[in-house]
Order: C-alpha cells, then sequence, then structure tokens
C-alpha cells in the first residue's frame, strides 16, 4: 500500500509536468491579447501597444516562455498579473476562502440531498417517492444554473426582497448579525449550485443502489435476520459508494475551481470569477496559475478516489 | 459659409462689442449648441466655464451615509496610468485627479488647475505650440503634504518613460514640461496644436504624487507599493481594495472644494453583468449608481416603472457603424487577405454600397433595440455638434435599393440572390458577440434579403475581436469578411485624433502588424489633404469644416455606414443627484454627488 | 486472484459457445421487458413525436423564423403565435422547430461520442493494471485541467475555416460542436467506467469466465461491461442535456452556429433578460430540453432494468 501510495506520488511529479507543458501551448497558442479594451480608444498609439507585448514577453517563443514560468514557478514565483498588475499568488489566495465556502457548502448540500434521497428512491423503485424524485432530478439538470440563478433573484430579491443577490466579501457587521448576513447573501448561490448538483448525484445514487440492491449477497444478508436499515446502511450503501466516491472525487477541484457561472450571476468574488476575467483579458499568469493548480487537485483527488476503492472494496488489488 | 459667421462673433466677443451670453444665442442660431459654443470660445481665448454641471446643494462635508456604486466589469488596478479600461480609470479617478476634466457638455472643467488656460489669460500661446496652467493652491495629498507643480513634472517624466509602459504614454512622450513656479507650469508642443487640452486632462491627465512614485520611474513601476494602496488628491481616501472585486473609501476631510463631499463612505464593488447591474440599482436599490448599461432599452424601462431609480443617459463620441470592405477578403496576396492591392468583386462597386446603405433600417434600430442608448445617424462624426456633418442623411428604402441594384444589371438568380457576370451578392457579416449587435444583425439581414442580397452573420468573442493578435484572423482590424460592424470611441470632445482612421497612412496591413487604425483601407487623397491641414489649423471654424470634410468623404462613399451615436447610459437611485459625462469616466466629479 | 488465470495461450483461439438453451433469443427477451416498461415505452413515444416534430415540422408549420415583426413583439401564446413571439416579433414555435433540430441532433450526436469515448477508455484502464491504466488516467486528468474557453478558441481558430471547407457552413459547425462537446465530456464517464471495471474484474463471474477461457475482449465486452451499465445510462442521459445547453454556451464564444440560427439553448439564453415579463418565452425552450432529458432518461432506465437479467418484470 505504502509502496503503491509512494510510486503513485512519483509517476504524478512527470505526468503534471507534461500537462504543465500542454496547459501552456494551448494557452500559448489560444486567440487574443490582454490589451483588447484598448483596441479602439485612439489615445493609445500602435507602438504602446507593441511595446506591452514586448515587456510582457508576449513576443517570445512558446518554449521559451515555458520554461521561464517553469524556473519562476520551481522558486514559488508565481508571476504577475498582465491586468492588475499584481503578484498571481496573492490574487489566487484573497479569493480561496469565499471559494471554498460557497463551492463545498453547496458540494456538502448535494450530497446531503441526494445521498438519502437516491438510497431511498432506489429501495423502493418507480414508487410514488421514486417517480417525484426524479422527475425533480429531471428538471434540475435540464436547466442550467444561468437560468435557475436568474430564477431565485426575480423571485427572493426583486419579487419577495427577502435575499441581497450581491455577494460581498466584506460584510460591515460582527458577531451574530456577521452569520446573518453571511447566510442571507449565500443562500441563492448554494441552493442554486448544491441542488444543480444534488440533481445528477441523485441519480447516480439511486442507480448505483439499485445495481447492488438485487445482488445475492444483499439477499443473503436479509436472510441471516439483519435489519432492514443495516442492511441497506452497512451492506448496500457501501459497495453503491463508488460511483459516488468518482463523481465527488471529480467534483472536488471544483470547490476551489470555482463554478463560473454561478459566480458571475451573484458576483462572488471567487476563483471561477478570477478564471473567466482572466480569460476575458487573456490574462495569461492568472489563468496558468489557477489552471495548473487545479491540475495538481484533479491528478490528488483521482489518487485519494483510487485509494478508497481499495477501502470500500477490498478485492481491488493495488498491484 | 457657417465659418465666417462664427469668426464674426467671435471677434466681436473679444472686442467686447457682444457679451459672452448673447454670443452663445447667436451661436445656436447658426446650428451651434450652448456648450459647444462655450467650448470654441475657449481654443479662441476666451475663458471656459468654471462650474460643473450640476447644482451642489449641501451645505458641509459629510454626513451623507455610504455611497455604493456597482460596476459589472471590475476594476483591476488603481494606477490611472496602467488603466487599460475604463472600469479601471473610473476607479482610480475615485483618489486622482488631473488638471482638468469634461463635463457631460464637453466643456473643460478645471480640478486641480485654478483656471483653464486661455488666450485672456495667457495660457494660450500664440502660435499654439505653448500651454500654461496654473495650479490651485491649498490642495494636500491623502497623506497631508502639498500638491505642487512638481508633482505635474513628475507625472510626465513618469508617464513618457516607455520602460513603465504605461498605456497613457501616447499623450505625453512628444511634449515637454516645464515648471515655472510651485504652482505653474508650461506645457510644450513640438507643433501647433489646436487640440491642446489631452496631457493632464481627464482619463490620461491624473496627477501622481512625486513623493510616492519618484523611485518607481521605469521598468520599476510595477513594484510601486501605491499602485494598489493610492495616494492622490480625490475626494476620497483609500481603505482597502481586493482586485476584480471590491474597492473600499472614506471621505478625505481635506479635500481642496469646499463643502465636498457629501458622503462618508465609498464602495465600489465589481462583476457580474450588465442586466442585473440595472436590477440591483433599479428594482432592489441594493446598489446608488450603475455604471454603462449597454442593455436593450426595453429591458430597462422595465426595470425602472414602479422601480428604486432612475436612468440617465449623456451624448458620448461612441459610434456604433458599420464597414463595407471595398478589398478582397477571400484572396491572399503577400501573406495577407483584404490588401488594398486586391479589389472586392462587388462591394467595390459604388452602387452595391450604395444600395446597402438604404436596407440599413436605423430607425428600427434605434427604437426596438438601442432606445436612449443611441441616437440614428448618418454621419461619422456627431459630437460635439459643431463637427457633425448637416449634410449626410440617411434613408431605409428596399425598393429604392432594388431599383439600384436592377439599374446596374444585378440579376436575381433561381435562388433569389443577385448576381452580375458570375459574381453573387453574399457576403460575410461580422461583428463581436453582444445582444443589441446580434439583433442588428438580424433586422439588416432581412432587409437585404428583401433585395436579393444574401448575408451570413458572423460573431465573434469581443476579448478576439478587438485583441492585436497577429496570428489571428478573427481581430477587427484584419477585416477577413466582406462587412463588419463595431463601435468605435472618440474619446474627447474633439474628432481629430478619431479621424486619422481615414487616412491613408493609417492603414491596417501586414506591414504595421494589422495595428493601423484605418480598417475600412479605404483612402482619398482629399481627405488625408483636409486632414493633414486640420492638424495645424489654428482658426476653430476652418478646422470643424476640414474635418466634417474628412467625415463626409468616407460616409458619402459608402464605404462607412454610420448606425448610431452612443450615448453612456448609467442607472441610479431616486435620490442620488449624480454627474456623469460622455467624455470622462463616470466618476469624473465625484465629489459633486450627493443625496437628495 | 491475478495468479488465477487458468486459460493457457493455446486455448485463446477457441470460440466459447455463449448460446444458452433459453427458449428466447437474447435480444427478444429484452425487448419483451423493454415494452413491459411503461414509463420507458410513454418516453420512446414522447422523443418519437418530437423527432418527427421538429423534422417536418417546417411543412406543418410554415412561418419564416427571421420574420422580424415590430408590431408583434413580445406577444403572449396566441392562435398565430401559438408559443408566442420574442422581442422581434419572431416566431417560437416556428423558431422552436428549426432550432430542436440542432439541439436534438447536438444533443444526441454529443452524447454518444462522448459515451463512447469515455466507455472505452475507462473499459481499457479498468482491465488493464500497469502503464496503460496509468496513461490513460493522466490523458484523464490532462483533459479535466484544461481551462475549456482558451481550448475552445483554439479550436476554433485551427479549424473552423477547414471544417468549413470540407462540410460547409452547418455541417462543419456541426462536426465541430459534436467533436468539441464530446472531446470536454467524455471523462466523467470514464472514470465512472473504470471504477466499476475495477470491482467487477475480481468479482466471481469474471473469475468464472476467465476459468472458462474467455478473451479479455470477451470478458470486457460480455461479462463486465453489462454489470457495469447503471452508472454510464446515467451520465448518458445527463449529457444530453448538458449539451443541449452547451451548444448555447459555444454559439456565444463564436463557435457555435451562427448568431441567427434559434436552438433550444440559445432561445433560453436569449429569453433570460425577458423571463419576468414574457415567461412564455423561456418556458417552451425549457419545457422542450426537459422533455426531452426526461424520455432520454426513462428509455435508459427502461434499457436497464430490461437489461438486467436479475431484475423480475
Amino acid at each position: 500500500m505504502a509502496s503503491y501510495l509512494l510510486r503513485r506520488l512519483l509517476i504524478a511529479i512527470p505526468s503534471l509536468l507534461g500537462i504543465s507543458l500542454i496547459l501552456f501551448t494551448v494557452l500559448a497558442m489560444a486567440p487574443g491579447d490582454p490589451f483588447s479594451e484598448m483596441a479602439t480608444n485612439p489615445n493609445v498609439p500602435p507602438e504602446v501597444r507593441e511595446a506591452l507585448r514586448a515587456s510582457f514577453g508576449l513576443n517570445d517563443p512558446i518554449m521559451v516562455r515555458y520554461l521561464r514560468w517553469l524556473t519562476s514557478m520551481m522558486q514559488g514565483d508565481w508571476g504577475f498579473s498582465f491586468a492588475s498588475r499584481i503578484n498571481v499568488d496573492k490574487l489566487i489566495l484573497q479569493r480561496v476562502p469565499t471559494t471554498l465556502f460557497v463551492v463545498g457548502s453547496s458540494q456538502i448540500l448535494a450530497l446531503l440531498i441526494a445521498l438519502p434521497v437516491g438510497i431511498y428512491a432506489a429501495t423502493r423503485p418507480y414508487s410514488v417517492f421514486d417517480q417525484i424524485a426524479n422527475t425533480l432530478a429531471f428538471v434540475g439538470f435540464s436547466l442550467p444554473t444561468f437560468f435557475t440563478g436568474l430564477l431565485f433573484i426575480l423571485v427572493f430579491s426583486v419579487a419577495l426582497d427577502w435575499f441581497p443577490f450581491v455577494y460581498r466579501s466584506d460584510i460591515a457587521a460582527t458577531g451574530w448579525r456577521w452569520y446573518w448576513e453571511m447566510f442571507r447573501q449565500a443562500i441563492m448561490p448554494i441552493m442554486v449550485l448544491g441542488l444543480f448538483q444534488a440533481a445528477s448525484y441523485t441519480r447516480y445514487v439511486r442507480s448505483a443502489v439499485l445495481d447492488v440492491i438485487r445482488l445475492d449477497y444483499v439477499t443473503t444478508a436479509r436472510a441471516k435476520g439483519l435489519s432492514e436499515r443495516k442492511v441497506t446502511l452497512r451492506h448496500i450503501t457501501r459497495n453503491a459508494l463508488i460511483p459516488v466516491v468518482t463523481l465527488v472525487a471529480l467534483q472536488m477541484p471544483a470547490v476551489f475551481g470555482g463554478a463560473i457561472v454561478t459566480e458571475q450571476i451573484f458576483r462572488i468574488p471567487g476563483i471561477g470569477s478570477l478564471l473567466i476575467d482572466a480569460i476575458l483579458a487573456n490574462d495569461t499568469p492568472v489563468i496558468m496559475a489557477v489552471t495548473f493548480v487545479f491540475a495538481c487537485l484533479v491528478v490528488i483527488f483521482n489518487l485519494i478516489a483510487d485509494l478508497l476503492y481499495g477501502w470500500l472494496d477490498p478485492r481491488i488489488s493495488f498491484s | 459659409m457657417k465659418d465666417h459667421d462664427l469668426r464674426r462673433l467671435i471677434e466681436g466677443i473679444k472686442t467686447g462689442s457682444l457679451s459672452r451670453r448673447s454670443f452663445i444665442k447667436k451661436a445656436a442660431t447658426v446650428g451651434l449648441a450652448a456648450p459647444f459654443a462655450n467650448q470654441l470660445l475657449g481654443f479662441n481665448g476666451v475663458a471656459m466655464a468654471q462650474n460643473a454641471t450640476i447644482e451642489y446643494k449641501p451645505t458641509k462635508a459629510g454626513g451623507g451615509g455610504p455611497l455604493k456604486i456597482l460596476l459589472w466589469q471590475a476594476p483591476t488596478l488603481l494606477n490611472p496610468h496602467f488603466a487599460s479600461g475604463t472600469k479601471d480609470q473610473i476607479a482610480s479617478r475615485i483618489f486622482f485627479e488631473p488638471l482638468a476634466g469634461w463635463d457631460k457638455e464637453g466643456n473643460l472643467i478645471p480640478q486641480l488647475a485654478a483656471e483653464t488656460p486661455s488666450k485672456a489669460n495667457g495660457g494660450l500661446s500664440a502660435d499654439g505650440k505653448e500651454v500654461t496652467w496654473k495650479l490651485k493652491p491649498g490642495v494636500k495629498w491623502h497623506d497631508g503634504k502639498p500638491f505642487t507643480a512638481d508633482d505635474v513634472v513628475f507625472t510626465w517624466e513618469y508617464a513618457k518613460d516607455p520602460a513603465t509602459a504605461a498605456y497613457t504614454t501616447g499623450s505625453y512622450k512628444d511634449i515637454t514640461v516645464q515648471k515655472i513656479d510651485d504652482l505653474t507650469i508650461k506645457v510644450i508642443f513640438k507643433e501647433a496644436t489646436p487640440f491642446w487640452a489631452d496631457p493632464f486632462v481627464g482619463t490620461a491627465g491624473q496627477i501622481l504624487p512625486k513623493h510616492h512614485f519618484a523611485d518607481y520611474v521605469g521598468a520599476k513601476s510595477r513594484d510601486a507599493p501605491a499602485n494598489l494602496k493610492p495616494i492622490g488628491t480625490g475626494p476620497y481616501k483609500f481603505v482597502d481594495f481586493k482586485p476584480g472585486d471590491i474597492l473600499t473609501g472614506e471621505r478625505f476631510t481635506d479635500y481642496h472644494v469646499k463643502n465636498q463631499p457629501h458622503f462618508d463612505t465609498l464602495e465600489v464593488k465589481g462583476g457580474g453583468d450588465a442586466v442585473s447591474a440595472a436590477r440591483a440599482v433599479l428594482q432592489t436599490g441594493e446598489f446608488d449608481y450603475a455604471w454603462n448599461l449597454q442593455v436593450e432599452d426595453e429591458v430597462l424601462k422595465r426595470m425602472e416603472t414602479g422601480g428604486r431609480g432612475k436612468i440617465s443617459a449623456v451624448a458620448s463620441g461612441d459610434i456604433e457603424f458599420i464597414i463595407l470592405n471595398t478589398t478582397d477578403p477571400w484572396t491572399e496576396v503577400d501573406g495577407e487577405r483584404s490588401s488594398v492591392k486586391t479589389k472586392h468583386p462587388t462591394l467595390s462597386d459604388p452602387k452595391v454600397r450604395e444600395a446597402i446603405n438604404l436596407l440599413i433600417d436605423r430607425d428600427s434600430i434605434q427604437k426596438f433595440i438601442y432606445g436612449r442608448g443611441g441616437i440614428a445617424t448618418a454621419s461619422f462624426v456627431n459630437e460635439p455638434k459643431m463637427f457633425k456633418s448637416q449634410k449626410l442623411k440617411y434613408e431605409f428604402s428596399v425598393d429604392k435599393a432594388n431599383k439600384i441594384l436592377d439599374d446596374a444589371g444585378y440579376k436575381r438568380g433561381a435562388d433569389g440572390i443577385r448576381e452580375k457576370d458570375g459574381k453573387k451578392l453574399k457576403y460575410v457579416y461580422q461583428t463581436s458577440i453582444n445582444a443589441p449587435r446580434q439583433k442588428t444583425q438580424a433586422i439588416i439581414k432581412q432587409a437585404c434579403q428583401r433585395a436579393g442580397i444574401e448575408l451570413e452573420l458572423k460573431s465573434v468573442t469581443a476579448s478576439v475581436f478587438f485583441s492585436s493578435d497577429v496570428a489571428n484572423p478573427d481581430t477587427y482590424t484584419k477585416l477577413y469578411v466582406d462587412i463588419e460592424m463595431y463601435t468605435t470611441t472618440q474619446p474627447q470632445p474633439d474628432p481629430e485624433r478619431f479621424l486619422n482612421q481615414f487616412t491613408t497612412e493609417e492603414i491596417a496591413n501586414k506591414e504595421n502588424k494589422w495595428l493601423g487604425r484605418n480598417v475600412s483601407r479605404y483612402s482619398d487623397p482629399a481627405a488625408d489633404a483636409a486632414f493633414k491641414a486640420a492638424q495645424k489649423e489654428l482658426d476653430p471654424a476652418k478646422r470643424a469644416a476640414l474635418l466634417i470634410k474628412v467625415n463626409e468623404i468616407f460616409c458619402e462613399a459608402n464605404v462607412i455606414l454610420p448606425l448610431l451615436s452612443r450615448t453612456r447610459v448609467a442607472a441610479s437611485v431616486h435620490n442620488l443627484v449624480h454627474d456623469h459625462s460622455g467624455w470622462d469616466v463616470d466618476t469624473w466629479n465625484l465629489a459633486a454627488w450627493y443625496r437628495s | 486472484m491475478a495468479g488465477s488465470t487458468l486459460a493457457s495461450p493455446s486455448a485463446e483461439p477457441v470460440v466459447v459457445p455463449a448460446k444458452t438453451s433459453a427458449a428466447v433469443s437474447p435480444g427478444r427477451e429484452t425487448w419483451r421487458r423493454f415494452r413491459r416498461h411503461r414509463l420507458a415505452m410513454a418516453s420512446s413515444v414522447v422523443l418519437a413525436i418530437l423527432v418527427l416534430g421538429v423534422v417536418i415540422g417546417p411543412w406543418l408549420w410554415p412561418i419564416a423564423i427571421n420574420d422580424i415583426d415590430f408590431s408583434a413583439q413580445l406577444q403572449t401564446p396566441s392562435w398565430a403565435h401559438p408559443f408566442g413571439t420574442d422581442d422581434l416579433g419572431q416566431d417560437i414555435l416556428a423558431r422552436m422547430i428549426y432550432g430542436g433540430r440542432i439541439s436534438l441532433a447536438v444533443g444526441l450526436a454529443a452524447m454518444f461520442v462522448a459515451t463512447f469515448v469515455g466507455v472505452v477508455v475507462g473499459a481499457l484502464a479498468g482491465m488493464s493494471r500497469r502503464y496503460v491504466d496509468s496513461f490513460l488516467m493522466w490523458v484523464t486528468d490532462l483533459f479535466l485541467s484544461l481551462p475549456q474557453l482558451p481550448l475552445l478558441l483554439l479550436v476554433i481558430y485551427l479549424f473552423r475555416e477547414q471544417l468549413k471547407a470540407a462540410f460547409g457552413v452547418e455541417g462543419g459547425v456541426f462536426v465541430l460542436i459534436v467533436i468539441v462537446i464530446g472531446g470536454l465530456k467524455w471523462m466523467p464517464v470514464a472514470r465512472l467506467v473504470r471504477a466499476q471495471f475495477m470491482s467487477l474484474r475480481e468479482k466471481e463471474f469474471v473469475e468464472a469466465a476467465r476459468a472458462q477461457g474467455a478473451t479479455k475482449f470477451r470478458q470486457m465486452v460480455h461479462h463486465i461491461l453489462p454489470n457495469a451499465l447503471g452508472p454510464v445510462i446515467v451520465a448518458a442521459t445527463i449529457e444530453v442535456s448538458s449539451a443541449i445547453i452547451a451548444e448555447s454556451t459555444l454559439s456565444f464564444l463564436g463557435l457555435g452556429f451562427p448568431p441567427d440560427i434559434p436552438t433550444w439553448g440559445r432561445l433560453l439564453f436569449d429569453a433570460k433578460d425577458h423571463l419576468d415579463s414574457a415567461p412564455h418565452w423561456a418556458l417552451f425552450p425549457g419545457a422542450a430540453i426537459f422533455l426531452t432529458v426526461l424520455s432520454i432518461n426513462f428509455i435508459g432506465d427502461g434499457l436497464r432494468d430490461a437489461l438486467d437479467p436479475r431484475r423480475v418484470i
């Protein structure tokens, strides 16, 4: 087990290097440059734009730029943002807490809904409960978050005036009031994201449980006289968790990466909105840093998922 | 001719036979709006307006509580000379001020200057090469140090250094600035410069404190701590800034205008989209002010009814227009398409261009899409009014277009598309991605269909369309399409520099890496000559006539088809009195905003 | 367990007889079971109606999709415009019929591409234990970490002209979109399938098959895959809706169909600013996407139940 872990971690280094090279190439080749905003302004002469391109190193060959990025990255220098001209790591660190809070909570919400609903629905397939749960789930993932987010705003902010829809990272309040304000502003984005995620999780959980519920060992467990509750929790759920673990591991990097659309709608200063702004401004150092951290998380959580498979199903061997 | 009358009037006021007020009245009779008449006087040695366009009522500074501004594009930096976009210029203008700013009517209003230079006060030299600015005494930086001529001279040194990589370099690299005394500076131009109000004026003119930036000129400019913690002379002091998210400030108690500012704290939140920004002001009142609402007017009107706020629209120099490409975008010559060495198979025919101009239903586009956001026009330059062509008119007539095409020998084929000598009237019509533009495309496409012209619509994401990426075929300056539409900005209330996009030397091509400003590639020696003459002409009326000629040559050739003169649209809650301008950033006169 | 590979190399070419002594063939049996799944049958009918509607709809409802009529802006449903009109006075029913062809085709085709790639990659990774698995997971991780927007812009810029030349304007865009959406959505399927394979390949029935000398390919296709289909079907159905919506996102990048082609996702997006005053504009495309997803899901459920011999219907 330990040697397996070590081996996987050693493989991770070259594979991340490879990923970083490809990421960098894609970003460098993608069309656009950071100066589109001043394009039609006659006060910014073309020479200025050209000089800026050169000073940002945009005219060098891709490999030179990649090696420059890699060497400074090794020394802990993440580069500086073209758009705000400050260090990228600082920019990212400002956004991390908000993203972890909002996207993390929505993932927890999604699991809290999906696990019980999915399991219960699968134990009674085609019952009224199952049908309702399914239909709601279909509605959930048929509607994109830009739509549900707007619907929430129209209902809860405009019509009912219950919640604000502009998220603020600095609430001028302390103590209980702070928590209350935080709750009020975070509830809508968390619900939008959480429900969207819960809809697909529910379908996966239901399907996974249906897959194992008819297996022989479940029948055996029941025959042994174990209570239905125990059978469901110990025997069915554990074996049904493999797809769920896979999905959660897939989603975990997104807890860091943020949710671009939802963050835009509610103006949440998270990593997702940082990334989209950087992409629209062609702020390569920021895009590169965010996607590279994201890539590291993808690799790490893939590894964690593999380890969890072994724990959930001891027959899966790590050879 | 008009310029003759004007000159007589100006002479009158100079010799004292005519009062300022009656000059403005008389000028109005020859088609000049009052404020622009004011400005015309400015260039001829008569003082300009010294007050901003709003009346300031509060009798003491402070006490207004918080002011909350929502920008749907979030500011990312606060150094005005690095500000690449309006969002950053708006944010930095809260803390920094120029010597003078532009109000919504195009008047030059002194801010850090004691008065605007004029011939009467000796500020403008007779040869048009020197401008002397007197600075306002008693102005303090936020850290208590006095503001002096040294700061102004330093700002010039800072911005002109190419290694600083300032976006404002263009305004400073060709001038010299001298300190006369602690409160006087002189700007020296290399050549006679009729439009002198550029360095130290408006967005590009914000003055930096020498004592905070002196060690950070050139390559070190990025390391200045003050880039993120600005210390300026503005009405609000810096508190906190998270790039791309939120900016907070508090009242500067030593502000140099009496009883200003009104608000105690300031918050500028960024991000999201324009529609929801309008919603947050008009419908929920979460914010007091939202900027640049490029939203269909229908949507705004609905939010306004029974809501908590109102919309205001001011004139600006933005023009939405179409280019008909007279070069061939589908043939490559010497490594570039749309080369001036080629001719477009059908669009090089003036008759076809004339017909297409008749197929644009500008009134409907204004009425049903832009509303208060734009005014239908046939002139490329519309503001200030003295530079607008009175001759150019537009018309929408499918029948006339059909007749012109019939007469020119374009026959409808079996598919309903006209053709002549095997060349079909089929075009690719490109623009950037933006909902009102896509609707405009749909309207024009339908009208063209009725005249036997087929348009293939293409839209490119704005960050690619407006980039200067040499490798990319979809940038607007490449013009690798038949028809292109976008908005271009005339940043100052003077069209001279703006109109350089109609000169031969600015034609975008491979050689200048498509950075040239003449995207249409069309050229006319008469336009070149008129433009060159205007650059040196110190007589304002003659100069305006020359610039109008440049405009008319391109519009009459139907190469440039202006659609709408855009306005700047902002939303505010009912009790906020604000002052935004189409010639400067929204926060140019933030000190005078108050709650009634 | 790894040591229990009994099949000798010489046994490999031998075709293991798979015939069971059942009276009906497995295909017919599956169909019989599927038919008894009432929701799945009803859903097949609904999906057929949707497909038929968008295919023959333009003959039944011959209104031009781009007929601008400012006097009929944002009208609620009426006899003249059963689904109402949008803000340019264009008929929403006609636009939905036209756009539906693209949305349905893109949704279904992208689903097939994503699912197929995902299943193949996942199955190969799940069966092999060493380098193939490591490599395929590396590729999966790579695709998961690629920033989609710049990648899409790059793809448009590199391939649009070539595809346009090869397949024509609409055909080229269609191929591009299906490849792009499929190419960016297969990773979850691959991971899910791989996880299922890793667990299933150690199960008794696979071992039994292995003991009987089944080739790896046979083990994969006949024994493991049918048992791993549960999450695949769920993923595939979710893919349809996300592809329909993703298509509209693409057109905002200039990658999708030209802006005047009203796909369902695009209609929904265009309608959002008018949600409070003209809810009908969003309602119909939203409902169409929902119905498509719903019916494909139930068909998927029906297929799964029909394919699962343990389930008694």
